[in-house]
C-alpha cells in the first residue's frame, strides 16, 4: 500500500469511518509482524507484538496528531513492544560495524594502479530465479546484521521511513541514523557482491 | 573491473556514499562527489552497486505472513477503537 493510501486510511479512522478498520488492521498487522519477526526472530513473539501494537494504536489513535505521520507513529509503538519481549533475539549479536571492514578490495598492479574487485552489477537480470535467490541472500543478510543496524535498514530502506522519522522511532539523532544506515547497506552490498561473484555468475549463465 | 590510483579522496567519498544516494549531502559536497565519481571509474562502479543494493532492499518483501487474528483479539481491537472514537467525539466541539 502506498503512503498516500495509508494516510487516507488513518484519516478515515479518525473520522470514524468503520470501513477503514479492517484494511488498516490487515495492512499494519503484516507490516508490524514482519518488522518484529526480523527484529526478534520468533514467529510467536512477532504475532504478539503485532497484536499488542495494534491494541495500543487503537487505544491512543487520537494522539496521532498528524495522519501524515501514521507509519512512523505505528512503528514507534511496535519498536517499544518489540523491546518488551524478554526472549533474546535468535539473530546476530550486537557489535559495532566499522567503515573499514567494507572498504572495497583493491589489488595492486605493476604500474602502481589499483583494481577494484567487484562483481558485475551493471545488468542484474529481471530473471525470476535470480530475483528469488537475491531475496534469499537478503533474508540471510538481514538476520546477520547486528540489531542496531538491522532496525535502521528495515525502517529506512524496507519501510521507506525518512531519516527524521527513523530517528524519532528509535530515539536517536539523525546522524546516528545516517551512520548506521550506511554501514548496514555496505554490509548488505558486500554479501550481495559475494553472492554475485560466486553463485550468481553460474545462475546468470544458465538463465541468460 | 577498472584501474586507477586509489587515494584518500576515494576514502572520503566512500564514507558519505549513502548520504549522496539519499540526496542528503549539501550542494557543495554533492558537486564534489559528482566530480570525483565522474573521474574515478572504480568509485562510480562501487556507487552503482550500492545504489542497486538499496533498490533490492526497497523491493524486499518478507514472505512469512502472520496467522489470522483470532476473533476475540479482533473484538478487543474494535472495542478499543470504539472507545477511542467515543472519547474523541466527547472532546471535539
Amino acid at each position: 500500500m502506498e503512503r498516500a493510501a495509508e494516510i487516507g486510511l488513518a484519516r478515515d479512522l479518525l473520522d470514524g469511518k468503520p470501513e477503514a478498520f479492517d484494511r488498516f488492521v490487515d495492512h499494519f498487522s503484516s507490516k508490524i509482524f514482519n518488522y518484529s519477526r526480523l527484529m526478534c526472530g520468533h514467529r510467536e513473539d512477532a504475532e504478539e507484538v503485532a497484536q499488542e501494537t495494534l491494541l495500543k494504536v487503537f487505544e491512543s489513535f487520537d494522539q496521532l496528531h498528524d495522519p501524515e505521520n501514521v507509519r512512523a507513529w505505528v512503528f514507534r509503538i511496535a519498536k517499544n513492544a518489540c523491546l518488551m519481549k524478554r526472549r533474546k533475539s535468535t539473530y546476530a549479536p550486537d557489535r559495532e560495524l566499522s567503515l573499514d571492514e567494507f572498504l572495497p578490495a583493491w589489488s595492486s598492479e605493476k604500474d602502481g594502479l589499483t583494481k577494484l574487485e567487484i562483481a558485475d552489477w551493471s545488468s542484474l537480470p529481471e530473471d525470476q530465479a535470480i530475483r528469488s535467490e537475491l531475496r534469499r541472500v537478503l533474508d540471510e543478510t538481514i538476520a546477520e546484521l547486528p540489531a542496531i543496524y538491522r532496525t535502521v535498514l528495515l525502517l529506512r530502506d524496507v519501510e521507506e521511513l525518512s531519516t527524521e522519522e527513523t530517528a524519532q522511532v528509535l530515539d536517536v539523532n539523525t546522524d546516528a541514523v545516517k551512520t548506521r544506515l550506511h554501514r548496514a547497506r555496505l554490509f548488505a552490498r558486500k554479501k550481495l557482491d559475494q553472492y554475485l561473484r560466486e553463485d550468481g555468475q553460474a545462475l546468470r549463465k544458465v538463465s541468460g | 573491473m577498472s584501474s586507477h590510483k586509489h587515494d584518500e579522496n576515494c576514502r572520503k567519498m566512500f564514507a558519505v556514499l549513502s548520504e549522496y544516494l539519499d540526496l542528503e549531502l549539501s550542494a557543495d559536497a554533492c558537486r564534489e562527489m559528482e566530480t570525483h565519481i565522474g573521474g574515478c571509474e572504480p568509485c562510480a562502479e562501487f556507487t552503482q552497486s550500492l545504489r542497486k543494493t538499496v533498490e533490492l532492499c526497497r523491493a524486499y518483501q518478507p514472505q512469512d505472513m502472520p496467522g489470522p487474528i483470532a476473533m476475540d483479539a479482533r473484538q478487543q481491537l474494535i472495542d478499543a477503537y470504539q472507545k477511542m472514537l467515543a472519547a474523541r467525539r466527547y472532546r471535539l466541539p
